[in-house]
C-alpha cells in the first residue's frame, strides 16, 4: 500500500529530480513517522484562518518547483508572531523563482538531529543517524548502518555517536525520547526499504527530539533518474 | 522477476545458486596445465608445471595443442586425450583460446579450473570474460579467475606462476585469504609466514568473472581445515556487498576483511548532507561493523586479527590485564589500549595481596600489582604463572596481555607452554608480545603451537585484543 503511494508521488515528481516537502512529508507520516503540522497556502486571503489552524508562533517556508536549497536563499522563515508579519513574509515568498506555495508549520523544539538514508550501490539502501544543526557537515557526527534496522541497531547507532550523550540530558539539556527515536528510526528505515528502487537519497533536517516526541521539521527526497531503478 | 533490495536481504532458496564445491579443485590429485610452452622454459605455464610435478604428491600432464615432449613427459594436445580425469584445469593459455578450452575442460569432465590469462575486462574484453562466466554458470563448472595468480593450498597444490625459490609460503594453518590481488595475496603471504601464522587456503580470484567473495565465503565457512576466513577487497559490484555481508554473518567462523581505495569515494556532486557525509568508504566500514565483520586497517592488522581468531573464536568486552617484566613496557601497552577503547580496570587491595603471596620471596616487596602488573626483571617462571592465574580467574577481567622480555635471566624457555595451559584451562584469552628473534624462538613457539598468539610488537599484541573485541556485531 504504503509503496504504491510512494511510486505515484516519486513518479510525478521525477521530472524535478525531488518531492517537494509536503508531498514528503505526507508520505513519512503515512509511514508512521511524526512530522509537524502544517498547511499550504496559495490564496492571500487564506493566510490568516490557515494560521490560526496552526497556532502562533509559526514556521513559514517557500515551496517552489526551482527551489530545493530554500534556506539558502531565504525560503525558510522561523518564529513568526503574528499575522502582519507573516503576510509580509508571503509577499516575500511570492517573488520568488518557481513559487508555488507557502507552506506554515508548527514551530517545534527539541535538540536537532538529522536523520538520513542513501542507496549505496554495494550495499543497498543504508541509514544514518547524526548530530544536526549548522555544523552538521563539519563535525560529520554520524553513525550508519544497513537498513532495515532494529532497536538493537538504533541503540549501537546512538552508542557511536560522538554527542550521542547530549540526547541524555547532558548539562540540563534536552532528554530525548529514546523509544520515539527508536521508533522513529525503524518506520524511517522501512519507509527506505519501500521507496529503496525510486530514491537516490533522504534528508529529514531537522528531526526535533524532546522528551515527548521527534518531529521531522523538514524532508528532502531526491528520486532516482527515470533508467536507473533496478538492480540486476 | 524484477529483484529489488528487499528480495537480498533473507536466505531465499529459490534465487540462490547451489553453493559451489570446489575440493577437487583446492584439493586435486590430477592436474592438467594447459598452454605449456615447447621453447620458453620461464614461460608462466612452464613454471607452474615445473613446480607441481617436482613439489606436489599430484599427477600433473602438461598440455599444447603441438604435442611434442616436455623433460621427458609427453605433452597432450588437449585435455581431452589425458587418460585420467583431471580434477583441476590450470589455463595459461591466450585469451581468445580460453573459451574453447574452458569447453573442453568441461567436456572431459574436469573438476573445476583457474584461469591464469589476462586479456579481459582489465583491458576492455569484458565480453570474452561474460563468455566464460556464462559456460561456467551453464554447466555449474567452477573456475577462478581470469587475470589471477589461481590457489594455494599448503602440501596439496599450488598454481602461481613464480619460481618456488622466489616464493615464500606460509605453513598448514588455519587462515584462509581470498584477495583480488594477486600482488597482494604473494606479499601478504610472505608476511604471515614471517609471523608463523598458516594457511589453508589462499587464492586470488583476479576478474572473479564466476567466482567472487562470496561463493568462497559459503565454501570455507564448511570447510574443515580453515578457522578465520580473511579478505583484501577491493570493492564489489552492485548489491554484492549487501549478499557478502548478511552471508557474513550468518557465517560461523570469523571474517576479517582488509579494504584497499578507502580515500577513492567516488565523489560527485550531491545535494544531500546523507550522500555528502555517508562516503563509499564510509559506509563499507559501518556496514561491516554492524555485521561482526573485523575491518583490518592495514596489513599488520590483518596478520595480527587472523592469527588471534585463529586462536580464539569468542568476542571479548575488553577488559584487559597486563602482566609485564618491566614498568615501561605496562605502560606503553595500556596507552595502546586507552587509543583503542580497551580498558585496564583496576585490581582490588585484595587481590593484590592474593597474588603477591604467591610470588617468590625477592620479587614480593618490589613487584607492582596494580594493573599493568610489573612482575620486575627479577622474576621467574613462577611469578608470571602465579599472576597469570589470577587475572585468568579475576571476574573483572576477560582477557590478557603478556609482555615478555626474555632478557631475565630467571625465566626460561618452557614459560610459553606454561603459560598457555594456565590461560586455556581458565578459557581467558592470552596475546604475548615477545621480541621476534631467532634465540627466543622456542619460548615463542611454546606459545604459538599451544595455541596463543604471539606478537613481535607491543602494538600487535594489544591488537590482537582489539579484534577479539571488534568480531562482535556493533
Amino acid at each position: 500500500m504504503l509503496k504504491n503511494r510512494i511510486k505515484t508521488v516519486m513518479d510525478a515528481s521525477r521530472t524535478r529530480g525531488w518531492v517537494s516537502e509536503p508531498d514528503a512529508k505526507g508520505l513519512l507520516a503515512e509511514g508512521g513517522l511524526t512530522v509537524a503540522r502544517f498547511t499550504t497556502v496559495t490564496d492571500p486571503e487564506r493566510i490568516q484562518s490557515a494560521a490560526a489552524d496552526i497556532g502562533f508562533p509559526v514556521a513559514a517556508k517557500v515551496i517552489s518547483t526551482r527551489i530545493l536549497h530554500k534556506s539558502d536563499l531565504g525560503g525558510v522563515r522561523t518564529g513568526i508572531t503574528g499575522p502582519e508579519e507573516l503576510a509580509a513574509v508571503f509577499e516575500k515568498f511570492r517573488r520568488m523563482d518557481g513559487f508555488q506555495a507557502m507552506l506554515i508549520e508548527e514551530m517545534v523544539s527539541g535538540l536537532e538531529l538529522i536523520i538520513g538514508a542513501k542507496i549505496d550501490d554495494q550495499f543497498g539502501p543504508v541509514v544514518m543517524l547524526g548530530m544536526g544543526g549548522t555544523g552538521v557537515e563539519i563535525y560529520q557526527d554520524i553513525s550508519l548502518r544497513m537498513a532495515p534496522v532494529g532497536s538493537d541497531d538504533v541503540a549501537s547507532m546512538i552508542k557511536c555517536l560522538k554527542g550521542g550523550r547530549l540526547l541524555s540530558g547532558y548539562r540540563g539539556g534536552v532528554v530525548v525520547n529514546r523509544n520515539e527515536l527508536t521508533r522513529t528510526l525503524i518506520c524511517f528505515s522501512e519507509f527506505v526499504m519501500a521507496a529503496a528502487e525510486m530514491i537516490e537519497s533522504i534528508d529529514l533536517n531537522p528531526v526535533m527530539c524532546s522528551a515527548e516526541r521527534c518531529v521531522v521539521a523538514d524532508a528532502r527526497i531526491i528520486t532516482k533518474a527515470a533508467n536507473d531503478s533496478t538492480i540486476s | 522477476m524484477e529483484k529489488t533490495w528487499l528480495s537480498l536481504n533473507g536466505p531465499s532458496p529459490v534465487s540462490q545458486p547451489a553453493a559451489w564445491d570446489f575440493q577437487r579443485m583446492f584439493h586435486p590429485r590430477s592436474v592438467a596445465v594447459i598452454g605449456v610452452s615447447l621453447q620458453r622454459d620461464r614461460h608462466p605455464a612452464n613454471v607452474i608445471f615445473n613446480k607441481i610435478n617436482l613439489r606436489y604428491p599430484v599427477d600433473v600432464f602438461p598440455v599444447n595443442p603441438r604435442g611434442g615432449d616436455l623433460f621427458g613427459q609427453k605433452v597432450y594436445t588437449g585435455i581431452q586425450e589425458i587418460p585420467h580425469i583431471i580434477d583441476l584445469a590450470i589455463i595459461v593459455a591466450r585469451a581468445e583460446y580460453t573459451l574453447d578450452i574452458l569447453k573442453a575442460c568441461i567436456d572431459a569432465g574436469a573438476g573445476g579450473a583457474t584461469i591464469i590469462s589476462g586479456g579481459f575486462a582489465e583491458v576492455g574484453r569484458l565480453d570474452l570474460q561474460q563468455q566464460l562466466a556464462e559456460l561456467g554458470r551453464h554447466h555449474g563448472f567452477p573456475f577462478i579467475g581470469p587475470n589471477c595468480l589461481g590457489v594455494y593450498v599448503p602440501g596439496c597444490i599450488d598454481t602461481f606462476f613464480i619460481p618456488p625459490e622466489r616464493m615464500i609460503r606460509p605453513q598448514t594453518g588455519k587462515v584462509a585469504l581470498v584477495s583480488q590481488s594477486g600482488g597482494v595475496l604473494v606479499d601478504l603471504m610472505t608476511k604471515f609466514a614471517e609471523q608463523g601464522v598458516g594457511f589453508s587456503l589462499g587464492v586470488s580470484i583476479g576478474n572473479k568473472a564466476l567466482i567472487g567473495e562470496l561463493d568462497l565465503l559459503r565454501y570455507l565457512d564448511n570447510d574443515p581445515n580453515t578457522g578465520v576466513i580473511a579478505f583484501y577487497i577491493e570493492g564489489f559490484a552492485r548489491g554484492e556487498g549487501r549478499k557478502f555481508v548478511l552471508a557474513a554473518r550468518r557465517c560461523a567462523k570469523p571474517v576479517i576483511v582488509l579494504k584497499a581505495g578507502k580515500t577513492h569515494d567516488g565523489m560527485r556532486a550531491v545535494s544531500s548532507h546523507t550522500a555528502s557525509m555517508a562516503g563509499d568508504y564510509a559506509v563499507f566500514s559501518a556496514v561491516l561493523a554492524q555485521h561482526g565483520i573485523v575491518e583490518a586497517a592495514n596489513e599488520l592488522e590483518l596478520i595480527s586479527f587472523c592469527e588471534v581468531l585463529s586462536c580464539y573464536q569468542d568476542a571479548v568486552d575488553g577488559r584487559v590485564g597486563i602482566i609485564s617484566s618491566s614498568g615501561g613496557h605496562g605502560s606503553l601497552a595500556a596507552d595502546i589500549c586507552g587509543r583503542h577503547g580497551l580498558s585496564i580496570p583496576a585490581i582490588d587491595a585484595q587481590q593484590q595481596a592474593e597474588i603477591r603471596a604467591d610470588l617468590i620471596p625477592s620479587v614480593q616487596p618490589i613487584a607492582s600489582l596494580g594493573n599493568p602488573i610489573d612482575l620486575t626483571g627479577s622474576a621467574t617462571d613462577g611469578d608470571f604463572l602465579a599472576a597469570a592465574q589470577h587475572l585468568a580467574r579475576s571476574p573483572n577481567i576477560d582477557c590478557i596481555i603478556l609482555l615478555l622480555l626474555p632478557y631475565s635471566p630467571e625465566i626460561t624457555s618452557d614459560l610459553g607452554a606454561r603459560l598457555s595451559r594456565v590461560c586455556r584451562r581458565n578459557n581467558k584469552p592470552l596475546a604475548a608480545y615477545v621480541p621476534h628473534v631467532d634465540r627466543y624462538q622456542m619460548l615463542i613457539e611454546g606459545f604459538e603451537f599451544n595455541g596463543v598468539p604471539v606478537s613481535p610488537s607491543i602494538k600487535g599484541a594489544v591488537l590482537m585484543i582489539e579484534a577479539l573485541r571488534r568480531s562482535r556485531p556493533c
